[in-house]
């Protein structure tokens, strides 16, 4: 008796809990931040922006983190979003929608896809060129392109040239650095800035055995708290 | 007859038995008084107002000691807390506070005794002034905290109807808030005691002490607001407008100097034979001080204790097997004057070669007694037991020397050195050992509120050591800034050297001296470690160039001392070390290193999103009318 009193009870147990009734978010939102097709490259980090879905009692934004290359990615659950990047966000203003007349962008999302998010950058850093020079320091050239020109123009407050060990090359992850101050700059085609490879290239302490750095140019627009970046280069020593 | 009885008696219960059933269900509750219990009796009113001082609210207190490390004044010795100095970026949603729980009590209450008519006019008065003291605190560290938030000064209540959206308050601006708080405290000032004995209940002085840092607050902001335009709302819930910079700073000044000029306080100078003992005295010398306004009071014994000196006491003379958290940094040691008003670093090396000094303590003689007052050093006393703060023995082997240190407290080996004694200590008793918890990480033990009587490092009887709110010294820096930026430097100068004459300096400060850097500068040197730095730091607009997340090297910590908008991400130490030399003149002199303590491995960063924290999205879904904060 005792002994089908417990088989009883392992069968209840057994199918009395059913499968978890939410599926897992399933499609991809990817892309790119872009200005004319050409990726926004901003620190590794800092630039956000907010995914909102109305109708489902209390909200909160779903913030996705954009990658130093401009890039983001987001597992979701289909449905209709809205797209906001706030005021506060990267070295670029948003576009008012032509759907909206607002910066917030609608967006469906059915299954994965692949969509770039125009922005208005305050400058592009154009034809950015990093290479050793001698054995022992990095010299870059680049240009900056003043993309806002009206009153929201901006100036260069300051161009930074980063060193770091690793991929991740911006603000708060560097093991060198120079610097040029926007009132410094002469001819904003040809801006040129050098930085000296330290002894030591691991900023860990360790020896640095590594022959190779990676290194971009940053600008620092005044009065933009996040800073507009050129792409990763690896630069190899011997 | 026996049967009949019985038939009555049980008719009789069931009769009278039962009382009615609205009167059964509304019998006086035994375990708790009811509102009209309590407001006829001022006792029980008091004890309603004692759990309202309870709940201040606070940020950095000797209670939540960890908070102090959050930013440069302190690193934290405890390995769950190395974090704390590996953290880059400091979330949008530290420090926020949205205590409207504490507000609707705070308004409950005043109304509730304004009606209390059993009560004697006197008492009610002040009981209400307290309340509305008590409630202007909240709204300003509300304001300090988020910027403007809904002003409530009603309790309200639900009508049940079903739609509570009337219930819904948009933000009022941020000035509206300060003066509100500033308004207020003109009101109460008038009811409340002007007695300067009573410490731990609100006076008359701490309204005017309250009013002068909060006008203090909002002038700043009016003034350096500008230099961050995007820290603002287009409604003003962030930022004051410039123009109105003028009249704050008149008013906080003017608060400031009613409370100067009643020579109601004084600075505590009781112990003037030591200086540096008598700057640690303010803070834990309960009896008659004169410079206290206000203070979370504590009592042993009463289950009010707190436990700041069983988390900071040095190893060497701790009473428990724990101690030493908090280890202020050498970025705040360093700002400590020399006594002839001159900046410098700690004396370490003399060109290639270090600087030799006869005892631990030799490296810091001639300074600013609020030094030593605020930091326990190497080589002086604590409980009357000397500190043991070194990092190793450095010997002289094959023409150059080489450093010898121990992995625990007062750790021994033997020197590896022809003539060595076989076994002796590498290492000091209380540190510093990088990475070893309890240790003195940096070189330095915190003293201020720590607490010289026997026991109070045990957890059996804890402390009774005051943690002080407002106090006569922040007065006087109040007033010396408000003059400063009312371009009245003599005016300053002369409240600011009263600050530096008790800290032992004999040439005061001239009219010419006078500089917002020196404002910042003081401020940050008098008031360590009692839960200024981070909101003068904003106030100022500072915070976001001090904590700017780039990496700081030892030679930026020991350069450009005194200059507010010096780069403080990342926390350095100075660790000492004992030659062994035997037949050289430096033989058991000691010598000091600038380090960095290998937790320290990010540099802060505050941004923008910062200043004001974020507003929980919970609270903003449920009232569509607030706006959020800017940059967060």
């Amino acid at each position: 008796m005792k002994k089908i009193f417990g088989y009883i009870v392992l069968t209840l147990a057994a199918f009395s809990c059913k499968k978890d009734n939410y599926e897992a978010p399933s499609s991809t939102l990817s892309g790119r931040l872009t200005y004319q097709g050409v990726p926004v490259n901003v620190s590794s980090k800092d630039v956000s922006f907010e995914l909102w879905e109305p109708g489902w009692g209390k909200s909160g934004a779903i913030t996705v983190a954009v990658n130093q290359d401009g890039s983001y990615s987001a597992l979701l659950f289909n449905g209709n979003y809205k797209l906001i990047i706030p005021p506060s966000q990267g070295p670029f203003r948003s576009i008012t929608d032509a759907e909206t007349k607002t910066d917030t962008m609608l967006l469906t999302l059915s299954g994965n896809r692949d969509m770039d998010i125009e922005v208005m950058p305050y400058y592009m850093i154009r034809d950015a060129k990093l290479e050793l020079s001698g054995t022992a320091a990095v010299n870059s050239t680049c240009r900056l392109e003043k993309i806002i020109i009206d009153v929201n123009a901006r100036d260069v407050e300051t161009v930074f040239l980063y060193l770091n060990q690793t991929t991740f090359v911006d603000a708060t992850n560097y093991i060198a650095r120079s610097s040029l101050a926007g009132s410094d700059i002469t001819d904003p085609a040809n801006v040129h800035l050098s930085v000296n490879i330290p002894d030591v290239i691991s900023g860990n302490g360790t020896t640095g055995d590594q022959d190779y750095v990676y290194a971009r140019i940053g600008v620092k627009i005044s009065g933009v708290e996040d800073l507009l970046f050129s792409e990763v280069q690896q630069i190899n020593i011997k | 007859m026996k049967k009949y009885l019985l038939i009555i008696a049980a008719a009789f219960v069931m009769i009278s038995g039962c009382v009615k059933d609205d009167e059964f269900l509304s019998t006086d509750p035994k375990d708790l008084l009811t509102d009209d219990a309590v407001w006829r009796n001022p006792d029980l009113v008091l004890s309603v107002l004692a759990d309202l001082y309870n709940r201040y609210p606070e940020q950095q207190t000797i209670t939540n000691w960890a908070e102090f490390t959050n930013f440069d004044e302190a690193f934290p010795s405890e390995s769950g807390q190395y974090w704390r100095s590996k953290q880059v970026d400091y979330p949008y949603d530290w420090w926020n506070i949205w205590d409207y729980g504490y507000i609707r009590d705070l308004n409950l209450f005043v109304q509730k005794c304004q009606a209390a008519n059993e009560l004697a006019a006197d008492v009610r008065a002040r009981f209400v002034a307290e309340a509305r003291l008590l409630r202007a605190a909240i709204y300003f560290e509300e304001v300090k905290r988020m910027g403007g938030v809904p002003l409530i000064r009603e309790p309200m209540e639900y009508n049940f109807s079903g739609d509570p959206t009337y219930l819904r308050h948009a933000r009022a601006k941020e000035s509206d808030i300060y003066d509100f708080v500033i308004s207020e405290m003109d009101t109460v000032k008038t009811v409340l005691p002007d007695d300067a004995g009573i410490k731990s209940r609100a006076t008359k002085w701490l309204a005017l002490a309250m009013q002068s840092r909060a006008a203090l607050y909002a002038a700043s902001i009016a003034k350096y607001g500008v230099s961050t335009p995007s820290v603002s709302l287009p409604g003003g819930e962030v930022g004051i407008s410039a123009d109105k910079a003028t009249a704050y700073y008149q008013k906080s000044l003017a608060a400031a100097q009613e409370i100067i000029s009643s020579n109601k306080y004084s600075l505590y100078k009781k112990k003037a034979e030591d200086l540096e003992e008598n700057f640690a005295a303010l803070f834990y010398d309960k009896a008659n001080n004169p410079e206290v306004i206000f203070a979370q009071d504590f009592k042993l014994k009463s289950g009010k204790t707190q436990e700041w000196t069983i988390l900071n006491q040095p190893w060497s003379s701790a009473e428990e097997q724990q101690g030493g958290r908090m280890n202020p940094s050498l970025n705040l040691a360093l700002l400590y004057e020399k006594l002839d008003n001159t900046y410098s670093p700690f004396a370490t090396n003399n060109g290639n070669d270090y600087v030799y000094y006869n005892d631990p303590k030799d490296i810091f003689a001639g300074r600013d007694a609020r030094l030593g007052g605020t930091i326990i050093l190497p080589g002086t006393k604590f409980k009357g037991v000397p500190l043991d703060i070194w990092a190793g023995v450095m010997y002289w082997k094959d023409g150059k020397y080489n450093t010898i240190t121990g992995d625990n407290f007062g750790d021994l080996d033997s020197i590896p050195v022809a003539g060595a004694p076989k076994s002796s200590q590498v290492v000091g008793d209380d540190g510093p050992i990088d990475g070893l918890q309890f240790s003195a990480q940096t070189g330095f033990f915190v003293r201020k509120f720590m607490d010289p009587a026997v026991g109070s490092g045990q957890i059996g009887t804890r402390s009774d050591v005051w943690w002080v709110r407002y106090r006569y010294a922040e007065v006087l820096l109040n007033a010396a800034e408000a003059a400063f930026e009312l371009e009245q430097p003599g005016l300053s100068s002369t409240y600011m050297n009263q600050l530096r004459e008790r800290a032992g300096f004999t040439t005061p400060l001239l009219d010419a001296d006078i500089s917002f850097d020196r404002i910042v500068h003081e401020r940050r040197v008098e008031l360590a470690f009692e839960g200024h730095e981070l909101f003068d730091n904003k106030r100022w607009r500072l915070a976001h160039k001090v904590w700017n997340g780039e990496n700081i090297s030892a030679e930026d910590v020991v350069s450009n001392i005194g200059k507010a908008n010096k780069v403080n991400t990342m926390i350095y130490g100075l660790w000492g070390y004992k030659i062994f030399n035997p037949g050289n003149p430096n033989h058991n002199k000691w010598v000091y290193k600038v380090m960095k303590p290998s937790n320290v491995t990010a540099a802060h960063r505050f941004n923008l999103g910062n200043y004001y924290s974020r507003i929980g999205s919970d609270i903003l879904s449920n009232n569509p009318k607030l706006v959020k904060n800017p940059n967060n």
